[in-house]
């Protein structure tokens, strides 16, 4: 059984930034007849941390949804992990188990216990025996700091603490990818924190990371990159230093005016 | 009702106690100044309800119980013994009720398979059930154990299903309408929700056309037309085809209620399963159904104490059940006027059923909303 220490491990050594765990090229994505994503072109190494942020509406969502296929593309191509997103159903099983989701409603599953919510994925896609994937969820509970609320279900606890389970959750997949769907918008901000320092410790392991999120301290703190999106297209990308105090298109820098004015 | 403000003592900023409500206003003393006695109009209501309800319990007891006559060969001979009740009626034709034209040297097999309904039946019902696993196995090989149990064959001298008659009928179509109806109507509301055009026309199809008829309708068919469309010199037992009949109208009705359960599951729900890289399959048993059927509970119930109740309507088709006997009793001369004594212990039979299945599912309700918010 690995320790986390190993784990970590496990995960720097893969965190290569020859190896492309992410590429999008030209990709467009319509909802009926509103074009919501327009040319995206992005590339993520392993072990990159991106963030990923704009205006409501301006398709940021949507597009880490385009990568686990929660949502569907139209044009162009999105390969994760060497692998393309086609309609093949296999495909999009085996890349789903390998990029673990993170949703703003934590998404749990309320008639199972915290610790079945994290054995669930191991033992029926990967399917371990039940005793290891309890090993693997007790280890992830404890490094989001929660091991002693493995018996509860998701609905007795505060919404920090669910949303740490649903951390914990995919990280028990062992994800080469994470993706974060403005994780932190629905919590109440004296539990805002906990989930991000949980967030700021992953990224320290070298995971693969792309965070929609309007927690601009995080992206300062964690980011290598930032993408700015607008109308559905990707407007500016750069390292958060440069990107915050240096933004170089006229609609980055109303948006940063407006979110960092307070 | 406002009390007086009484001078109470100050504490500092957060240090306040929490402190025992006003007298009065909570425990029995509160719950009866409040629902029974809460005014001048709601203290005369609650007495001349008490005196209403005592009215009529007390007749009811007069005619039920302490006026009514148990032992008499005929009605006339009742009303010679007392005014209440003639459960004499019954009595002398309880078999009848029971068994229909069972064989009166065969009735230990329906019997034990009644009391064998309730080891198989456990498990199913309630999950802390003493050696559970093992006792699921005995619920599964149940269905044919019952039917060779009641038909007979191998070893048994087969009874004719014609001979079925009285709450004996009843339990058979009740049980195995809910039994095989509760499957296939999960199997019609996930093929209403299916991506694939093919299948989800089908469901819709079949619930739509079924739920669009009557079930006397559907009996008739099964009594009479579907010899037309079989194949000449096919005759399979009339009983098969009522019970396919009514398993069919209450799947269709299950599957609506299973289908107003999925679409109250959220979508976030199917995305955490989908984002987890489970499949179809796994994501319907393992994360949508146990929430869909948790929350289709009470339509579903509603649904089997429809089915359970509408299996008199076999009368018509001329099955023998429990309003058959009645009638065959009512049109005997001797007989003849009892119809209250005799409904009445028929609905009495159907309203333990029914309250059972009622409470059961409340009870279910309640354990399953562990957690729950």
């Amino acid at each position: 059984m690995a320790t986390i220490e190993e784990d970590t491990e496990r995960i720097r050594s893969a965190a290569d930034s020859s190896r492309v765990m992410v590429e999008i090229q030209a990709m467009h994505k319509w909802f009926g007849t509103f074009h919501v994503l327009k040319d995206i072109n992005l590339r993520v190494t392993a072990g990159e941390r991106i963030v990923i942020c704009g205006p409501s509406g301006s398709g940021k969502s949507t597009l880490i949804r385009c990568i686990n296929r929660l949502e569907v593309h139209q044009q162009g191509s999105i390969v994760v992990d060497g692998i393309e997103l086609t309609r093949d159903v296999k495909n999009i099983e085996q890349i789903r188990s390998e990029v673990g989701m993170v949703f703003q409603h934590f998404n749990l599953f309320p008639h199972l216990t915290v610790l079945e919510n994290c054995t669930l994925g191991p033992m029926w896609v990967r399917k371990l025996p039940k005793d290891e994937a309890e090993d693997i969820a007790l280890r992830y509970l404890e490094r989001v700091q929660i091991p002693e609320q493995a018996d509860k279900y998701p609905g007795q606890l505060s919404g920090g603490q669910q949303q740490r389970v649903a951390i914990a959750r995919s990280l028990c997949m062992q994800p080469k990818i994470m993706l974060f769907d403005e994780p932190t918008s629905a919590l109440d901000p004296e539990m805002i924190k906990e989930v991000l320092d949980t967030m700021l410790e992953l990224a320290e392991t070298g995971m693969t990371m792309l965070v929609v999120t309007h927690e601009m301290g995080f992206a300062r703190r964690a980011a290598d990159r930032v993408i700015f999106m607008d109308g559905g297209e990707i407007i500016e990308k750069n390292a958060p230093e440069p990107f915050f105090n240096n933004p170089q298109n006229d609609r980055t820098k109303l948006f940063l005016s407006q979110i960092l004015s307070h | 009702m406002s009390l007086p403000a009484t001078a109470s003592p100050t504490y500092p900023p957060g240090q306040h106690p929490d402190l025992p409500p006003p007298p009065g206003s909570a425990g029995v003393v509160g719950w009866l100044r409040a629902n029974l006695f809460s005014s001048v109009f709601n203290t005369a209501l609650t007495f001349v309800s008490v005196w209403l309800i005592y009215e009529f319990v007390t007749a009811a007891i007069d005619w039920f119980v302490l006026e009514a006559v148990w032992e008499a060969g005929s009605r006339v001979d009742c009303r010679k013994q007392g005014d209440g009740a003639c459960w004499a009626v019954i009595a002398t034709r309880v078999d009848q009720f029971v068994y229909g034209f069972y064989p009166a040297d065969q009735r230990w097999r329906p019997v034990l398979t009644f009391v064998l309904l309730f080891p198989a039946l456990a498990p199913v019902l309630f999950d802390r059930t003493p050696y559970r696993s093992q006792l699921l196995w005995f619920s599964l090989a149940y269905p044919a154990l019952g039917a060779w149990l009641i038909h007979g064959g191998l070893g048994l001298p087969v009874v004719d299903t014609d001979a079925y008659g009285g709450f004996l009928l009843t339990m058979i179509l009740g049980v195995t309408g809910i039994v095989a109806s509760l499957p296939l109507g999960i199997l019609l509301a996930l093929g209403r929700q299916s991506q694939l055009l093919v299948v989800r026309v089908l469901c819709v199809t079949f619930i739509e056309v079924v739920r669009g008829v009557p079930l006397i309708t559907l009996l008739f068919i099964a009594s009479t037309m579907l010899n037309y469309f079989l194949p000449p010199g096919t005759n399979f037992d009339l009983l098969i085809r009522v019970l396919i009949m009514v398993t069919l109208f209450a799947a269709a009705y299950l599957a609506e209620a299973v289908r107003g359960g999925l679409q109250a599951i959220s979508r976030g729900q199917y995305e955490a399963a989908d984002s987890l890289g489970l499949s179809y399959w796994k994501k319907t048993w393992l994360i949508t159904l146990p929430q869909a059927l948790k929350i289709a509970i009470p339509g579903m119930v509603n649904v089997f104490i429809g089915l359970y109740k509408d299996s008199t309507l076999v009368v018509i088709i001329g099955l023998l059940d429990p309003l058959g006997v009645a009638r065959a009793v009512l049109a005997d001369a001797k007989w003849n006027g009892l119809s209250n004594e005799t409904y009445l212990f028929i609905a009495l039979f159907f309203f333990m059923s029914c309250f059972a299945m009622s409470r059961y599912s409340l009870w279910l309700e309640g354990r399953l909303s562990v957690g729950d918010r």
